[in-house]
């Protein structure tokens, strides 16, 4: 599954993020943190990539725009942000 | 049934996981996680989705976890229920604008189908079914009275002034009738009783004033809004030393007459029957919550 359309989901405010996501063939991941070192940022996109996976989805350029959000908030914003991105 | 104190029902937006992280640290007897009125609706899906991870994976602690779902007439209402009940730990779903027992029914209903689809313990999580209409005023004992899964009913105070076509005032004297029409149903089906929220988070006087009216009407507990709000409630409904000590006699004296096989308890002259011994249980339980504090 691809992602078929632009979307994005989460805010920018402390303890959350941006999710952005762009149609495209394969996997692409970009994460960038206000408040975090660039480790945290490489975990972050371990992360997004896991879930792209067990979500099913084969193609999508994600930007991860992250202001000290728990895992679970970047789960729970990838997860509206690909459903708003297959609808 | 499983006894609960709800003094204090704190309620957060559910876009916002900077707050809902925090939800256990402010000292709360029960959260509500919102999904209705403090979410916008274009952003109803993230909200959904987050407290279902923060329910699936925060593992809060000592506090009752419900969620403020939309109501039965909006398209949001199957989903809400199915997501929350999906990411387990959930304690209780609070059902706003409740105008009959049919729409207690329906959500009964659904819970009972996620129930099984998630593999929760039947009947685990309960309903805080929502007064806020002059017909469900009028209804509140049949709400109240309608599911096994009722363990609270409450009453919201913006919303039934806005039905009714009138101001909501400090004073609150608009809704005195509602409050103890509101206390009485709950009272004869058995069920705790929860105020509406104090909406001026800066005047403390009122916010004691108010809760101080709403205790001696009955009501169990109060909704709240800011964290701010928490520790002048539960100071209000806290018990005075003598009925902390009354409590205790009541309990001590029910489990010796249940070892001894005797039915008739007095305590202090006076006659125990079972919903004494409930009130008696209530104020242990918040001289427990107390000591904690």
């Amino acid at each position: 599954m691809k992602i078929s359309k632009k979307s994005s989901a989460g805010s920018l405010e402390s303890s959350d993020l941006m999710v952005y996501l762009e149609p495209m063939d394969t996997i692409k991941v970009e994460a960038v943190s206000s408040v975090s070192t660039s480790q945290h940022q490489k975990e972050i996109e371990a992360l997004v990539k896991k879930e792209l996976k067990k979500a099913g989805i084969t193609g999508a350029y994600v930007k991860v725009q992250d202001n000290g959000a728990l895992n679970l908030t970047i789960k729970a914003r990838l997860k509206t942000a690909i459903s708003r991105g297959i609808e | 049934m499983k006894f609960r104190t709800r003094r204090t029902m704190l309620y957060i937006p559910g876009n916002n996981p900077g707050m809902l992280q925090l939800a256990d640290i402010f000292g709360a007897d029960a959260v509500l996680f919102d999904l209705e009125d403090s979410v916008a609706p274009n952003e109803k899906d993230a909200a959904r989705d987050l407290i279902a991870n923060m329910i699936r994976f925060r593992e809060y602690e000592n506090i009752e976890i419900t969620v403020r779902i939309n109501p039965i007439d909006t398209p949001y209402f199957d989903r809400d229920v199915k997501e929350i009940i999906a990411s387990g730990n959930l304690d209780a779903i609070r059902l706003p604008k409740a105008n009959s027992a049919k729409d207690v029914k329906a959500l009964e209903k659904l819970i009972n189908k996620y129930e099984e689809e998630f593999k929760i313990e039947p009947g685990s999580i309960k309903i805080h079914p929502m007064i806020e209409t002059a017909i469900g005023v009028i209804q509140s004992y049949e709400i109240a009275s309608s599911s096994d899964r009722i363990d609270a009913i409450t009453i919201g105070g913006q919303d039934l002034t806005a039905n009714m076509g009138v101001s909501k005032t400090k004073e609150g004297k608009e809704i005195l009738w509602a409050r103890s029409q509101v206390v009485m149903s709950a009272k004869a089906a058995n069920v705790d009783v929860i105020d509406t929220i104090f909406a001026d988070i800066n005047d403390e006087e009122g916010l004691i004033e108010e809760t101080r009216l709403i205790k001696s009407l009955g009501f169990t507990g109060k909704a709240v809004i800011n964290p701010r709000q928490i520790k002048p409630i539960h100071a209000v409904f806290a018990p005075s030393k003598d009925e902390v000590e009354w409590a205790f006699e009541v309990i001590d004296a029910y489990e010796k007459a249940l070892k001894e096989g005797r039915g008739v308890i007095a305590v202090r002259g006076k006659m125990i029957d079972p919903p004494v011994r409930k009130r008696a249980q209530r104020i242990a339980g918040m001289a427990y919550l107390m000591e904690q504090e």
